[in-house]
């Protein structure tokens, strides 16, 4: 039976979902973390570093949400502060520089909402990575793999290629804020989580991401595997694409075009 | 209560701002009452001043206005004033409401596309609309505007935006976010291509608006008092449990932050992007 909005909402919620570094621990090997956007802090939420895939070496990013109580409280929930988007530019530009192709693991609520972000510039912070990456000279592989909260995901999918998880979710706000704005009860979020499209199935259908990847036996070795596999054969194709960065702007200068009524 | 005591921009508009004249009262002419000195004003008087009470406080304004305040007289062109957002969704009420609003305001979608002069100077244009719900970015506003900025860059036009916008339009769903993605990249080409792009972020500039375009430009101006940020105060309240500081997300207290060049009051706005715009337009000269 197919799961409603609401439930696949709670399903990329659950906190026994494999997190970010999961997923680089179990795809990659020789993972080197490194720290700090070299302009004020270094930010938990946000890990990147180099790994290799295979052999090929690549820079890997992921929103970090942690499993623990206490993990979780470090990673401030997987909500990120404008220093872990600038971190993960500079990590993005270092990889241009050195022709490594860039993975991105997301899984957030959204970016943080609180005084200090907004001091140091949130918005400032993710619309300058949504610029950079478009042009960004080597290939870009998102994932969703938990929560896809609206610009704070955003900022790290200006990719050529985006995939969900089945049960992830991608959306332009929580259904509960999309609630309690439009109909001032958060408890019809529910109805809220239908309305705005947000499962990995709808973001297809809207031409959002390429692929769905199947959720069997998640968390374990053949899960991880599989996905390693995947990033290894898209990679192949994008790392011959000549026009790489024209066709990553065709990919989002389309969507949403049929949209718009032009009698 | 304590909200309209928050949404006052107060002192440093106050120091700032012309002294106030003894206000005129004509039995039966329509007033306004400002939300900064509390005084009323007489809406004829308000008009003639740039929607700028007497206190500095800047009123909200509509894009066909602030056109007619900014572009020379007759120089606007429209553009892409055909498109307009559908329900693509098929969101509860999102039909409903966007026909209500079109009614009321006149205007089809948020933002108002074209070319003008400035004080001579050409360029592209883009004025977003406060009261076509809220400045809000669907896939009509993205689409607008992407294509005036590959259009400048076609024209090697220099680009202005006013902005205002509660951010991306949430009927619209991951369509609207996706004009982020979209708006910032054809904003890229434009930078990479040489051209100056200023924008002029208003009252409110907010959400998704500001983590895309408005936060991209060479030059970012700001109107005296706008509140400029990325999440909303009740978030932010919620999310922190903490009280805000004073005049936070207040355009003065993001120009204290970094983050913008300049605040700039409405009567000065032409001169300034004229000066700006010439500036940039030295080599035509020669």
């Amino acid at each position: 039976m197919k799961d409603t909005a609401y439930e696949r909402v709670k399903l990329a919620r659950n906190n026994k979902r494999p997190s970010g570094l999961d997923y680089i621990k179990n795809i990659f090997t020789g993972f080197y973390e490194f720290h700090g956007d070299r302009r004020y802090a270094d930010d938990p939420a946000i890990v990147g570093g180099i790994a290799r895939l295979g052999e090929m070496p690549v820079t890997v990013i992921a929103i970090e949400k942690g499993h623990t109580a206490r993990e979780r409280a470090f990673r401030n929930f997987g909500a990120p502060q404008p220093e872990g988007y600038r971190k993960a530019l500079r990590l993005m530009k270092q990889a241009e520089k050195f022709g490594r192709p860039v993975i991105c693991f997301i899984d957030t609520s959204g970016a943080y909402c609180g005084v200090g972000a907004e001091e140091r510039g949130q918005g400032q912070a993710i619309a300058e990575n949504l610029m950079e990456m478009s042009t960004l000279c080597v290939p870009i592989i998102s994932i969703l793999v938990g929560e896809g909260g609206s610009g704070g995901a955003l900022a790290l999918a200006v990719a050529d290629r985006v995939w969900m998880l089945q049960n992830a979710v991608y959306s332009v706000i929580s259904p509960e804020g999309c609630a309690s704005i439009l109909w001032k009860d958060a408890g019809q979020a529910r109805t809220a989580a239908e309305s705005l499209k947000l499962t990995a199935e709808d973001a297809k259908s809207l031409g959002v991401i390429e692929k769905i990847l199947s959720e069997k036996d998640i968390g374990k070795k053949r899960f991880y595997n599989r996905i390693q596999d995947l990033l290894k054969e898209e990679l192949e194709v994008l790392i011959k694409d000549i026009d790489l960065t024209q066709n990553r702007y065709e990919r989002f200068r389309k969507i949403g075009v049929s949209a718009v009524n032009k009698e | 209560m304590a909200l309209i005591k928050f949404l006052k921009p107060k002192n440093k508009l106050e120091e700032g701002g012309r002294t106030a004249a003894p206000v005129q009262r004509d039995a039966g002419e329509p007033e306004k009452t400002c939300p900064n000195c509390r005084k009323d004003i007489p809406l004829s008087r308000l008009w003639s001043n740039d929607l700028v009470c007497n206190c500095g406080y800047h009123f909200r304004m509509k894009a066909r206005q602030r056109i007619r305040m900014i572009a020379d007289e007759g120089s606007f062109r429209e553009m892409y004033s055909n498109m307009k957002s559908d329900n693509p969704l098929n969101f509860p009420g999102y039909k409903e409401k966007i026909e209500t609003v079109r009614t009321a305001s006149g205007e089809v979608e948020a933002v108002v596309c074209g070319t003008a002069t400035i004080g001579g100077q050409k360029c592209c244009l883009f004025v977003m609309e406060p009261y076509f719900m809220m400045g809000s970015m669907g896939t009509a506003v993205g689409e607008k505007i992407t294509l005036l900025f590959e259009y400048a860059v076609q024209h090697r036009l220099p680009m202005v935006g006013f902005t205002v916008s509660g951010g991306a339009r949430m009927q619209e769903g991951l369509l609207s976010l996706m004009q982020m993605a979209k708006t910032s990249a054809a904003v890229k080409r434009h930078s990479d291509a040489g051209l100056l792009y200023i924008a002029v972020l208003t009252d409110p500039t907010t959400g998704g608006v500001t983590a895309s375009f408005a936060m991209e430009a060479d030059i970012t101006l700001a109107e005296p008092g706008a509140m400029v940020g990325f999440a909303g105060r009740r978030v932010i309240e919620q999310t922190t449990k903490k009280s805000l500081p004073k005049g936070f997300q207040r355009s003065e207290f993001v120009l204290e932050h970094g983050f913008i060049d300049s605040i700039v009051q409405r009567d000065k706005q032409k001169t300034y992007l004229t000066e700006i715009l010439k500036m940039h337009d030295w080599r035509a000269d020669l």
